[in-house]
């Protein structure tokens, strides 16, 4: 009271109230994100610094620089007209020498091999026969294989020894270098991924939109019974939710298999012939089954949520008002729910273009997601490179509909059971 | 969902319809389930009901599946392997969960969004691509193929259930009750084991249970990063169903779906027990 209004406020021991405020917000700042480091700590390590080390892997490109580091040097200036003269030959069978000794041409030849086919066996044929060439090696060599005598391959390495390149990411969608550097479509037998790309995204599409179909009668009954019987029907949605994956894509096998119990079932009603029982696993009938299944709980929870919340006097309004049911329907209550369509919409999507384990089980070769590729070239083709850069663009796409998910709705606002 | 007195003959049908197809949508959603559990007794090696069985032949049914199952030295060093990681990736999830949900949940912490968008990540980005990365980046530091690696990758999937469900735990937990508690004269760790743990520790244990599960329940990564030495359940399952094909399977994938159901039921005692505590409803 005696205070004038010039003089601020002070605490007790006549620090300005500003001040201390500002300070003790500073500490439970500093506080709270204390607590969180461990973990910021821990997931950096676990998961963000190999996912970073994956998108680098896609563009990393030491292969032809460090393996062909003399030749490399021997092409700058090289006009790319006439073929090299002799002493990048010179460099070249310096190079492979030294490679043979190390035994490290394995990995220039793959890497040589995806931007031009055969080029793994001209290397190993031509450190097959490095001790007896002799120079000048310019014709030795063209001798050995007249690869080293196509103007093509010496543009490829000198385009290679960059220590980046996009080619892995060109492979992805189909596409190479030519051999002057320009894009060009890789040979028809090699398409493949830009289909499996959008085979995943409109099969996700036809996946999201079934659990749509499938999910929103039953978040509107559960929303709309009273507590105690909808909590005894949520428990129906929450069983397959929390039962294993695995389990839950091996009894589609057993129901759909044609040995299977669908089958069996329509056969002994006489529906369909023995002979002719349908084919309905190990194609995309089988993963967009399985996968809808699976996925449906996910559409379902964010609708129930959102309808919980729809008072359901509103659609007694509109009644009132004299909109005949489907109308009051369409236009009162639809557009209360689209939050939650848009919710569950994008989270379906975005888990059903990631799946790996069903489309590997059920999908057969029709039914495959382009998951399925990144894991071929994993562990089958070896190509890490392009399984890199096939993830990279997957992850990309995960990534912008995961920020207008968080963007619209928020993760924190993510409900488990 | 009741049909109100003014519903016409129309709607009567429509809400009938209605229900006839949700009662379908439910059959979807929980048949499949139903049908493995006879079908894991089956005495033939088939994935389909023999005539015996239709006929109800007590020598249609057997329990040889799950013999096989419990005397093959395979599937017991699996599930040993599986709670292995499972209960050391739990374990480190659950504490690095807490500790950091307890901050997330201040009032006062910084960036709160995009930290909360970075910890939720492991569980949006796809398996196959954390599998991926991970096994890239495990063989460069020696972790691929070690239990340790194993259980840090199962550790960053679990993460973000623990903090999800804490922190919602956090967000209902009224902070008033501490100064009440205070100012009836406990100290802060009376407070704190008597009023803050009591009411937080629902939520913290289905963080638990969810990250156990996962890792329980993950395929992808261990196909990508363990070696024959961590052979999951999940592996076994998968090997089996992609080789030989045999019922022994559907006995594993009968217990699976007994212990999610038992996980479920200890969910919903959690959290009703956690309501309770909170005076959120009644009895």
């Amino acid at each position: 009271m005696s205070q004038s209004p010039a003089t601020p406020l002070t605490t007790a021991d006549g620090v300005p109230l500003k001040v201390s405020l500002r300070r003790a917000v500073r500490r439970s700042k500093l506080k709270a994100l204390l607590l969180a480091s461990p973990l910021l700590a821990f997931l950096l390590i676990a998961f963000v610094m190999p996912i970073v080390d994956m998108l680098w892997r896609s563009v990393d490109n030491p292969e032809v620089s460090t393996h062909l580091s003399r030749t490399v040097q021997a092409l700058q200036g090289w006009d790319g007209e006439s073929l090299p003269e002799e002493p990048v030959f010179a460099a070249l069978v310096a190079d492979l020498r030294e490679g043979k000794e190390a035994r490290n041409l394995g990995l220039l030849s793959s890497r040589l091999n995806y931007e031009k086919s055969g080029m793994r066996s001209t290397i190993s044929r031509t450190a097959r026969r490095l001790r007896t060439v002799e120079p000048p090696y310019r014709e030795a060599l063209i001798a050995v294989n007249d690869t080293w005598g196509e103007l093509d391959t010496w543009k490829l390495i000198q385009r290679e020894a960059v220590p980046y390149t996009l080619s892995y990411y060109l492979a992805a969608v189909d596409r190479q270098f030519g051999p002057d550097g320009e894009i060009v479509k890789v040979p028809e037998y090699l398409e493949i991924h830009v289909e499996l790309f959008w085979r995943t995204f409109w099969m996700s599409a036809v996946i999201t939109a079934l659990t749509l179909l499938l999910g929103y009668p039953i978040a509107y009954l559960l929303a709309t019974l009273p507590l105690r019987h909808s909590n005894l029907l949520m428990i129906l949605v929450l069983l397959p939710f929390w039962t294993s994956l695995l389990v839950r894509t091996t009894t589609w096998i057993a129901i759909l298999q044609s040995q299977g119990v669908l089958n069996d079932m329509m056969v002994a009603i006489g529906l369909i012939a023995d002979e002719a029982r349908w084919q309905m696993i190990h194609n995309k009938i089988g993963t967009i089954v399985a996968m809808t299944h699976i996925l449906l709980p996910f559409m379902i929870l964010p609708l129930y949520s959102v309808m919980k919340t729809i008072p359901p006097s509103y659609m007694r309004a509109a009644r009132s008002l004299g909109g005949k049911p489907l109308l009051s329907f369409r236009r009162v209550y639809f557009p209360l729910t689209i939050p939650g369509i848009a919710a569950g919409g994008i989270l379906v999507f975005i888990l059903a273009i990631g799946y790996y384990i069903t489309p590997a089980l059920v999908g057969g070769q029709s039914g495959r997601f382009i998951t399925n590729y990144i894991a071929y070239h994993m562990q089958t083709s070896l190509n890490w490179g392009l399984a890199a850069a096939i993830a990279s663009i997957l992850l990309a796409v995960v990534v912008v509909f995961y920020l207008v998910f968080n963007r619209l709705i928020g993760v924190d606002k993510v409900k488990l059971g | 969902m009741a049909l109100p007195s003014y519903a016409t003959r129309g709607e009567r049908i429509w809400h009938y319809v209605f229900l006839g197809i949700c009662a379908l949508v439910f059959l979807f959603l929980v048949g499949p389930l139903l049908v493995i559990i006879p079908l894991s007794f089956n005495a033939e090696p088939y994935f389909t009901f023999s005539e015996a069985m239709l006929r109800l032949d007590p020598a249609g049914y057997s329990l040889r599946w799950y013999e096989d199952f419990f005397t093959s030295s395979e599937w017991l060093g699996a599930i040993k392997n599986s709670f292995i990681v499972g209960i050391a990736s739990t374990l480190l999830a659950t504490v690095l969960g807490t500790v950091a949900a307890l901050g997330l949940s201040s009032r006062h912490m910084p960036a709160r969004g995009a930290i909360m968008a970075l910890l939720i990540s492991p569980m949006i980005v796809p398996l196959i691509i954390s599998a991926a990365a991970m096994f890239f980046f495990f063989s460069k530091v020696n972790l691929a193929q070690t239990y340790l690696g194993v259980i840090l990758a199962h550790t960053a999937l679990g993460i973000p259930f623990v903090v999800i469900t804490v922190t919602a735990t956090l967000s209902s937990f009224d902070t008033t009750l501490i100064r009440a508690a205070h100012s009836l004269g406990a100290n802060p760790t009376r407070t704190f084991f008597k009023v803050v743990l009591p009411l937080v520790t629902p939520g913290v244990v289905s963080g638990a249970l969810f990250a156990f599960i996962t890792s329980f329940d993950e395929v992808v990564v261990v196909l990508f990063i363990a070696g024959p030495e961590q052979r999951t359940m999940p592996i076994q399952m998968w090997s089996g169903i992609r080789e030989q094909i045999s019922p022994t399977i559907l006995a594993v994938a009968t217990l699976l779906v007994l212990l999610s159901m038992l996980l479920l039921t200890t969910l919903e005692l959690l959290r009703r027990r956690g309501e309770r505590l909170r005076g959120l409803s009644p009895g």
